[in-house]
């Protein structure tokens, strides 16, 4: 049996918590006794009158005194040592009755929660650039869903991430799918061996959704934001989503979507694209380069297809990718068509689509900039419009969210004579409307009813993309829009066409 | 390699909440923040950016941390501040808070300034000592740059009294001048003849039996007896009535047993046991030698100031070392004596919100049940009020405990980073004057360290660490 005293200076303990410290201490392995005291000279004389000390030292009334009995000395060490953790811990006895605390910056939410990986930022712009990179100085991959972040802080971002083994998504990163957890706007679609790499998020939203209609599946879902193709930041992210689906085990094949790069851009995504090993479906909407630098690529034409021939690529047994053929040509007769639509990816490709086979389609974002609509309220000849553009939502909800805005443009279309097709979209997932066709039809109704009195006819014609495991339900969404009397197409390349057939069937008909 | 994919997604959601709640639905784990604007606009927020998660500057906040919390400070002795404070002149005064010229000084700081002029004899009467304040011929300095505190106008001048407090383990030096008690006092600007006869009376009488006190005792370290008053209600800035009972306690015997005189002894001890704040002054002695442990790290954005001229609310930082932060100071808000109302205050003052950037004071709310009116009037908001500080410190302070959070330490060490980016400002409890000189204190409340000081710190630490 051996006892040692020690004394831990300047440590103040009220005598209840010291007792409580003395049992506890006393209750290690190897050891019998324990007191914890301040060193006064009352405390000291209680300690020798229990026995545990044959002689007290000199008060140090400052000073906590420890006196312990053990089996052997690394015994009491360590009971020492025990005392030293519990007299240093800044923790609270007990959780505490206080109020939860919630963090109120990153760094703090990180404290909170150490295992975090990824910072998903939807704060005002502005600001938004400054948050992400306090998230990469702290380790964490960021997605920023925010947008109106200057290019120099994207480039700035994109740097540091690069040489820190970091994915920034973003800025404008609407959608993203990773492990299998939606962020953003993202539709819950089945998991499987297809990395997708999109810089917008209806385009992702769009392939991803096509890929669960056809049984295959997603591993991940990176979105890149709409300036990362750009020559000033270079893809960096679209570089490094490869670099990661190269090495990720569970991605099969790889799916590409973006507007068309800037041609330096191009050929190192391309390139890196061909050095991963893995099938790569490539998409990058209207792009002319020259495709056979890359003979182990993949082209699509369209999003439904690009998700078609990744799905085949997986090793799936699909027929060849065939849809119904763009009518041509379609008479010019003032029968117009006039497409409305909520995600940019989708009206960027129904323009590509329409434009060769109406001929001039006005837009606010034209394939042709002579074709810009010069008032954005009112629609020319055939005109195809996002109104999910910033010229449209100032101070009003975005149209996936809230589709007043888009009613509102459907009625106003239909009080135009020229009007004869609306062609429409309608995006499912979390983010989005939870009804959009219960939010949609009472503006369909309001317009058929406008035609109908002026003795004209004005056919809808949509295409949903969700799945049947999104909250909206497709197949729900889809019978009610179908029982309204909406034409529905099974993609968006789908819907264009068949927009541009019931427009030549209208003119036919007409003339 | 990368450590996004196959991670157990871990997000922390910063905007839209309604995400979070999709990544939880969906088997994600998902931290909120409570985000807000940082404060400064995103000149601030760029800044924030360079150093938020900054290693280089964690590790220095962690060290000036460290040296904070290892400071030791023992209550040595009294020495005049003349003859004590190292480069203080022969005609000097010091002030609380940031620089200030006599010009614009705060109504009361001017009235102390006044009585300090007529202590010292340098003028024989009030007209004369305006007229030699304005003259240029008397030098204004901060308390702060001599290494000393005084509460409310803090005015120091070459023969006072002052208390020395040593760092045990730098060997380091602070100074405060002795607490006069409350009613007609110095620091609120007072300075009729029953003052000045009662700064003669501490200087003469109860400034050498303490002294010779503490010659009997060798020095009385101070945290253990700060951390007993914090279990006895004390929070240490507006409540100090256990730590000047203790600290009675502990010099009585002493004092006695010295060759001061009984009749000495006795006037000291009344004036002591009269006074709830006598221990204010060492407490905040001491609050600055562990914050002087802590000034002087490169890098570090951990707040080592903070103080009030009546004007301008001034701050420091440890990895800036002596420049000063300045903003309007903020009025301060809270319950005010019979008569008196919030029209009559002056604005903040005093270098006692050292206290909280000692982690006690307004910090430490929580463990002063006994005026929890200030913050709301229940212990629940007692406490949260010492939980929001978590937001802006970089730790917690095992000697401080606090009963009512069963016994997790102060938060302390305020990170000016964190300040402005949870935009949430240091809260200080504080002893609030007249507005006009020599009324002395109408009342107590709270008030909050202005924002602007902290984002100017913030904007220059990120230009330093180019």
């Amino acid at each position: 049996m051996t006892t040692r005293t020690k004394f831990f200076p300047n440590h103040y303990r009220d005598s209840v918590a010291l007792m409580r410290m003395s049992a506890e201490i006393a209750g290690l392995p190897g050891i019998d006794e324990a007191s914890f005291v301040m060193a006064t000279e009352a405390n000291i004389a209680l300690v020798v009158e229990a026995g545990l000390l044959d002689e007290g030292p000199d008060p140090r009334p400052n000073d906590l005194m420890g006196v312990v009995t053990g089996s052997g000395a690394d015994e009491i060490e360590a009971a020492f040592d025990a005392a030293g953790e519990a007299l240093a811990s800044t923790e609270g006895n007990r959780g505490g009755a206080a109020e939860a605390v919630l963090p109120r910056s990153l760094d703090a939410a990180l404290d909170s929660a150490p295992a975090s990986n990824l910072a998903l930022i939807s704060c005002p712009g502005e600001y938004a650039g400054a948050e992400a990179m306090k998230a990469l100085r702290l380790g964490l991959n960021a997605m920023i869903f925010s947008d109106n972040v200057p290019v120099e802080d994207e480039i700035a971002l994109k740097t540091f991430a690069a040489a820190n083994d970091l994915m920034v998504m973003g800025p404008d990163c609407g959608t993203a799918i990773i492990d299998g957890v939606p962020l953003g706007f993202a539709n819950r679609v089945r998991r499987g061996g297809i990395g997708v790499i999109g810089a917008s998020g209806t385009g992702i939203q769009e392939v991803t959704c096509q890929i669960d209609r056809r049984g295959g599946g997603v591993s991940q879902a990176i979105g890149t934001g709409g300036r990362d193709l750009d020559e000033r930041i270079g893809g960096v992210t679209m570089l490094k989503a490869l670099d990661l689906f190269a090495a990720d085990p569970d991605t099969d094949v790889i799916a590409l979507v973006s507007k068309p790069p800037a041609p330096t851009v191009a050929a190192r995504i391309l390139q890196k694209a061909a050095a991963t090993g893995k099938p790569v479906i490539v998409n990058f909407l209207g792009w002319r380069g020259d495709r056979s630098a890359y003979p182990s690529l993949t082209f699509a034409g369209s999003l439904e297809e690009t998700a078609h021939l990744a799905v085949a690529a997986g090793g799936s047994d699909l027929p060849p990718f065939e849809i119904d053929p763009m009518p041509s040509p379609v008479p010019a007769d003032g029968h117009c068509l006039r497409g409305l639509f909520s995600g940019g990816t989708f009206c960027h490709e129904a323009l590509l689509e329409l434009t060769p086979v109406l001929g001039g389609v006005r837009s606010t974002s034209p394939v042709d900039k002579s074709l810009t609509l010069n008032d954005p309220w009112t629609s020319r000849g055939h005109t195809v419009i996002d109104l999910g553009d910033d010229l449209f939502t100032r101070g009003r909800p975005h149209p996936m969210i809230d589709h007043g805005l888009r009613n509102e443009r459907i009625v106003k279309e239909a009080g135009d004579p020229s009007t004869a097709v609306i062609l429409l979209d309608v995006v499912l997932g979390h983010g989005a409307d939870m009804d959009p066709a219960k939010a949609m039809l009472p503006a369909i109704a309001e317009a058929r009813e406008l035609a109908h009195g002026d003795n004209r006819r004005i056919d809808f014609v949509a295409s949903v993309c969700g799945t049947g495991r999104d909250p909206q339900n497709l197949d729900r969404q889809e019978a009610s829009l179908r029982d309204a009397g909406v034409r529905l197409a099974p993609s968006n390349v789908q819907a264009a066409r068949l927009a541009a057939r019931v427009l030549a069937e209208t003119a036919g008909g007409a003339s | 390699m990368s450590n996004l994919f196959g991670q157990n997604l871990g997000v922390i959601n910063l905007g839209v909440d309604g995400f979070a709640d999709v990544i939880e639905a969906e088997g994600g784990a998902a931290a909120r923040v409570d985000w807000r604007p940082p404060a400064g606009g995103p000149d601030a927020a760029a800044a924030l950016a360079k150093l938020a998660g900054n290693p280089a500057v964690d590790a220095a906040n962690q060290r000036a941390f460290d040296r904070y919390l290892a400071s030791q400070p023992v209550l040595e002795g009294i020495g005049i501040a003349g003859e004590t404070l190292p480069g203080m002149g022969p005609r000097h005064i010091l002030h609380a808070g940031p620089p200030i010229e006599w010009a614009r000084m705060a109504a009361p700081v001017k009235g102390a300034v006044v009585g300090a002029i007529l202590v010292e004899g340098w003028a024989d009467t009030e007209d004369a000592a305006l007229e030699l304040a304005a003259g240029g011929e008397i030098t204004f300095e901060p308390c702060h740059h001599f290494d000393a505190v005084g509460p409310m106008a803090g005015i120091i001048s070459p023969s006072m009294p002052v208390v020395i407090v040593r760092d045990a383990v730098s060997g380091a030096r602070t100074y405060s001048n002795l607490n006069e008690g409350l009613g007609k006092v110095l620091r609120y600007g007072a300075y009729s003849n029953e003052v000045l006869d009662r700064l003669r009376w501490i200087g003469g009488t109860l400034a050498p039996v303490i002294s010779k006190a503490l010659e009997k005792t060798g020095g009385i370290e101070l945290k253990p007896l700060m951390a007993q008053a914090m279990h006895m209600g004390d929070e240490g800035h507006n409540r100090n009535v256990a730590g000047s009972v203790m600290f009675l306690k502990t010099i009585i015997g002493a004092a006695l047993n010295s060759d001061s005189s009984r009749e000495d002894v006795a006037a000291s001890a009344d004036f002591i046991a009269d006074n709830i704040l006598f221990f204010l002054n060492i407490s905040m002695a001491a609050c600055k030698c562990m914050l002087n442990a802590a000034d002087g790290v490169e890098g570090s954005s951990m707040a080592t100031v903070m103080a009030r001229n009546g004007v301008e609310f001034g701050l420091r930082i440890s990895g800036l070392g002596d420049r000063w932060f300045t903003a309007a100071v903020e009025p301060a808000d809270g319950l005010f004596f019979a008569g008196y109302s919030r029209d009559d205050a002056a604005p903040d003052l005093g270098d006692s919100a050292i206290t909280e950037t000692a982690g006690i004071g307004g910090f430490a709310m929580a463990a002063a049940p006994a005026i929890v009116q200030f913050v709301g009037g229940t212990s629940a908001t007692a406490i949260n009020a010492t939980n929001e500080m978590t937001h802006v410190t970089i730790g917690r302070n095992p000697a401080f405990t606090i009963p009512s959070l069963d016994f997790a330490g102060s938060p302390a060490g305020i990170d000016a980073r964190k300040v402005v980016g949870a935009n949430t400002p240091p809260i200080i409890n504080t002893g609030i004057a007249h507005k006009e000189a020599g009324i002395g204190q109408i009342g107590a409340g709270i008030t909050h360290a202005p924002m602007a000081c902290f984002e100017k710190a913030v904007i220059a630490l990120a230009d330093a660490m180019k």
